[in-house]
């Protein structure tokens, strides 16, 4: 290895890395400093909305230890939180306000979809009365199947986010580029949510059985 | 100044001459004053330039909650309350006052007793003024 290498800021190769650590030099890039920082200390929002928060919860008692992760730090305001556990049935009465209460996250944030239910509507998914997954308006993270997931899954959905932090780029990441963003509330109209989706987040998947226009005439 | 308690600092040369001053201890206050203060307030000015900023206008609303405040926070109170409350301080006063008094009430003179009694009749009277003005019936 040469001093070019370093005075260019260019990322060292594997062997050179090892090489180091070796010879007791630990060599690494800010960001992953800043990223490994970030997801040791993710601070999850006190929210709760079905069954599956009664094993949110339980993650956080002494036997399972959330805090082993550096997560025990349930925040009650929004303001100081940066993880979303949407735990359990989002009714379409209760989606506006979950929007909302994204919405006064500060940035970065994310959002770990626990349960059937927060995923896709789960055994719910029939309702009249139940939004079918919290993706189609606010962007999830990690989805984590069960109905409801053990608090161990709980665990392990925050392992994946850790990951997901550490390989994300400061520079790209919309989280940390200069302006405003805010993601639409949806309205609640009585019997159903107006828009039915946010399509920057989610848009409906294709349907295998339709063929599309041009095929269908031909 | 006790010598006992700063003994530890004479291993410092510079301390070391200080600790005869009268208000060396005041110094060390003002050090301590300075490091809390700075650590209070490190954290906040590093969070404000290392913090991303990303501001929306449902983050900038005075309440965090889920639902949206409705209505105008500038309600008016029914003057009732405030009466209320003048009343119960008057009681509340006299209360403090009739406690040591039924404390030492067989050792106490008949001049105090009757000072006493005056006293009562007092706020008893300003209790039935109270009464007849219609405070105590709440409209």
């Amino acid at each position: 290895m040469t001093t070019e290498n370093l005075s260019a800021g260019m990322d060292l190769d594997d062997t050179t890395r090892s090489e180091l650590e070796r010879a007791g030099v630990i060599v690494s890039k800010v960001d992953s400093l800043y990223n490994w920082a970030r997801g040791g200390s993710v601070w999850p929002l006190t929210f709760g909305l079905a069954c599956c928060a009664i094993e949110m919860i339980a993650s956080a008692t002494s036997r399972f230890d959330i805090s082993r992760f550096g997560s025990e730090v349930f925040r009650p305001s929004p303001r100081q939180a940066d993880l979303m556990i949407v735990s359990g049935t989002v009714t379409k009465k209760m989606a506006p306000q979950v929007v909302r209460i994204y919405n006064q996250m500060p940035e970065p944030k994310w959002v770990i979809a626990m349960g059937a239910c927060a995923i896709s509507g789960g055994p719910f998914k029939q309702g009249y009365n139940v939004l079918k997954g919290i993706d189609r308006y606010i962007p999830v993270d990690v989805y984590l199947p069960g109905c409801p997931p053990r608090p161990e899954a709980v665990l392990q959905s925050l392992n994946y986010l850790q990951e997901k932090i550490r390989t994300q780029d400061i520079k790209s990441d919309p989280a940390f580029t200069k302006g405003r963003r805010q993601y639409p509330v949806p309205k609640f109209t009585g019997k159903d949510l107006e828009p039915p989706y946010n399509p920057q987040v989610w848009q409906p998947p294709a349907n295998p059985n339709v063929k599309p226009l041009e095929e269908a005439t031909a | 100044m006790p010598s006992g308690l700063l003994s530890t600092l004479n291993i410092v040369p510079i301390l070391a001459s200080a600790t005869g001053e009268p208000y060396f201890a005041y110094l060390l206050l003002g050090v301590m004053i300075l490091l809390a203060a700075g650590f209070a307030c490190t954290p906040l000015i590093l969070s404000a330039f290392l913090a991303p900023k990303k501001p929306g206008e449902i983050k900038e609303s005075a309440f965090e909650c889920g639902l949206e405040s409705k209505g105008d926070p500038w309600v008016q109170f029914n003057v009732q309350y405030y009466l209320y409350a003048l009343a119960f301080v008057i009681f509340d006063i006299e209360v403090i006052f009739l406690y040591p008094w039924a404390v030492a009430f067989t050792g106490l003179s008949f001049g105090a007793f009757l000072a006493m009694g005056i006293f009562i009749l007092l706020l008893a009277e300003s209790l039935i003024y109270l009464w007849i003005k219609g405070v105590l019936t709440w409209k």
